[in-house]
């Protein structure tokens, strides 16, 4: 799970053209470069689309907003197919983008 | 061979011998089940039998093979329902060889970096060292039930998500190794500035720690930090008689009775260190650390200090690993290396003065 920190999206807004692409085209590469590990991955739209659903007595409760209010915020994910934990790790310690990765197993 | 020994056995040697051979039993069990969680819960159980046993019934002549076979009628036991694992479990007789690839695997998993500093090192304590959950929380004045839990947690960590029983591949290997150090070291740290009457009642951490870092350099012989760490610790050791005073209050160093040191140890550690840094030629913290400790050591007297040389380790350790600590350190060696060449030129100056 790839996710953002308030000042890593400050820093990415500053950058210019050039520089956004380059970062870009970092994360490209490394999508590319660990391809045959990648299943699958989904980049979410910015935080301030998201919408959420409290369902639980009576009728849903809508809020405009990620379901936790804080400055680190999902992003993205990536769905690897790896031997171990190891792996995962060496995977995302060179992940170019945004500052946190969170590794979890999925079923 | 150990000897049977009846009556009344010492807390020594009883975490002695089980420290020998519970961390066997556990990496032969691993590999075979191939389950750590698994072999670590049999392991935990064989312990605790021997430590309610041993004390009234004397240690058996043959502790690995008596310890091996209660986790094996325990396993035969407990994992019923696991099929796979009886039926390797039956097939296992003793002694199990245990190469050195195992015991080195279990000590890389127990202390490995996704787990937090205080899970590797209650997981290294029992696993490897055959500790209880009742004496860990006693070591490190915690609740017990806190302790197990740490415990429990870690294990279900390392099983769900994929914490790999292996040597570390030779890329990631230096830092790995400095992961395991780091928690050797602060196993000794616990031990070695808690005073004697503190732990009397409890397992000496201290003895644990330097028998991690024995195994440990005699596993890795190509890691000159892990003989440095074991040689800093044995160092430090070596001055223990002294380090405190009948009432139990600490001795300053420069006030230290340096007959109570023990020479042959001191000589030993040093010749350890030696080695390994002219072997290998790669200084690190822990070499370092050694080397200094090693200086002090030799000095016949607290006057007598090298101090000049003990500021060269100083530096090379502030640039190996900065800290505020070694900084402070550094200050105190630099003053003291000051007034040494101070107390020099007033001695050169007399002796002029007094030649004709």
């Amino acid at each position: 799970m790839f996710i953002e920190t308030e000042e890593f999206a400050q820093q990415l807004e500053a950058m210019g053209e050039l520089e956004q692409q380059t970062a870009y085209a970092a994360v490209g590469k490394w999508f590319a470069d660990h391809a045959d590990k990648i299943t699958h991955h989904t980049h979410l739209a910015p935080v301030h689309t998201a919408t959420t659903m409290r369902l639980g007595q009576g009728e849903p409760v809508i809020t405009d907003g990620p379901f936790v209010e804080g400055k680190e915020v999902v992003s993205g994910f990536a769905e690897v197919e790896v031997a171990d934990l190891d792996e995962a790790l060496k995977i995302a310690r060179s992940w170019p983008a945004c500052p946190i990765v969170e590794i979890r197993p999925a079923s | 061979m150990n000897e049977p020994v009846h009556g009344q056995v010492s807390q020594k040697v009883l975490a002695r011998v089980v420290r020998e051979h519970a961390g066997r039993l556990a990496a032969s069990l691993v590999s075979l089940l191939g389950d750590f969680a698994a072999a670590e819960d049999l392991v935990q159980d064989a312990v605790e039998t021997a430590l309610r046993r041993w004390p009234a019934e004397g240690i058996p002549e043959r502790p690995d093979a008596w310890l091996f076979t209660v986790a094996r009628r325990r396993g035969l036991d407990v994992l019923r329902r696991e099929s796979n694992y009886r039926a390797k479990l039956a097939q296992l007789t003793w002694p199990a060889p245990v190469p050195h690839a195992d015991r080195l695997r279990l000590i890389f998993t127990c202390c490995h970096p996704v787990l937090s500093r205080t899970a590797q090192i209650a997981l290294t304590l029992r696993v490897v060292c055959g500790l209880s959950a009742a004496q860990i929380a006693a070591a490190f004045l915690v609740p017990g039930s806190s302790v197990a839990q740490r415990i429990t947690r870690a294990k279900r960590k390392s099983g769900e998500a994929g914490i790999p029983y292996r040597i570390p591949a030779e890329e990631e290997l230096p830092q790995r190794v400095e992961e395991v150090l780091t928690v050797i070291y602060l196993l000794f740290n616990e031990g070695y500035l808690s005073s004697t009457a503190e732990r009397a009642q409890a397992r000496d951490l201290v003895d644990d720690a330097e028998w991690l870092a024995a195994l440990l350099a005699n596993l890795l012989p190509k890691e000159p930090e892990a003989a440095g760490l074991l040689a800093l610790i044995r160092l430090h050791r070596a001055r223990g008689a002294a380090r405190f005073d009948a009432q139990d209050r600490l001795v300053l160093l420069a006030d230290q009775d340096r007959g109570q040191w023990d020479r042959q140890a001191i000589e030993q550690a040093t010749a350890l260190l030696t080695r390994a840094a002219r072997t290998h030629r790669r200084p690190g913290p822990y070499q370092l650390q050694a080397a200094i400790a090693a200086c002090h050591a030799e000095a016949k007297t607290f006057a007598d200090t090298d101090w000049a040389q003990i500021l060269v380790f100083y530096d090379m350790l502030l640039h190996l690993a900065p800290s505020p600590v070694t900084r402070l350190h550094r200050a105190i060696a630099l003053r003291l290396a000051g007034l040494h060449l101070r107390a020099a030129m007033i001695w050169i100056k007399d002796l002029a003065r007094a030649t004709p």
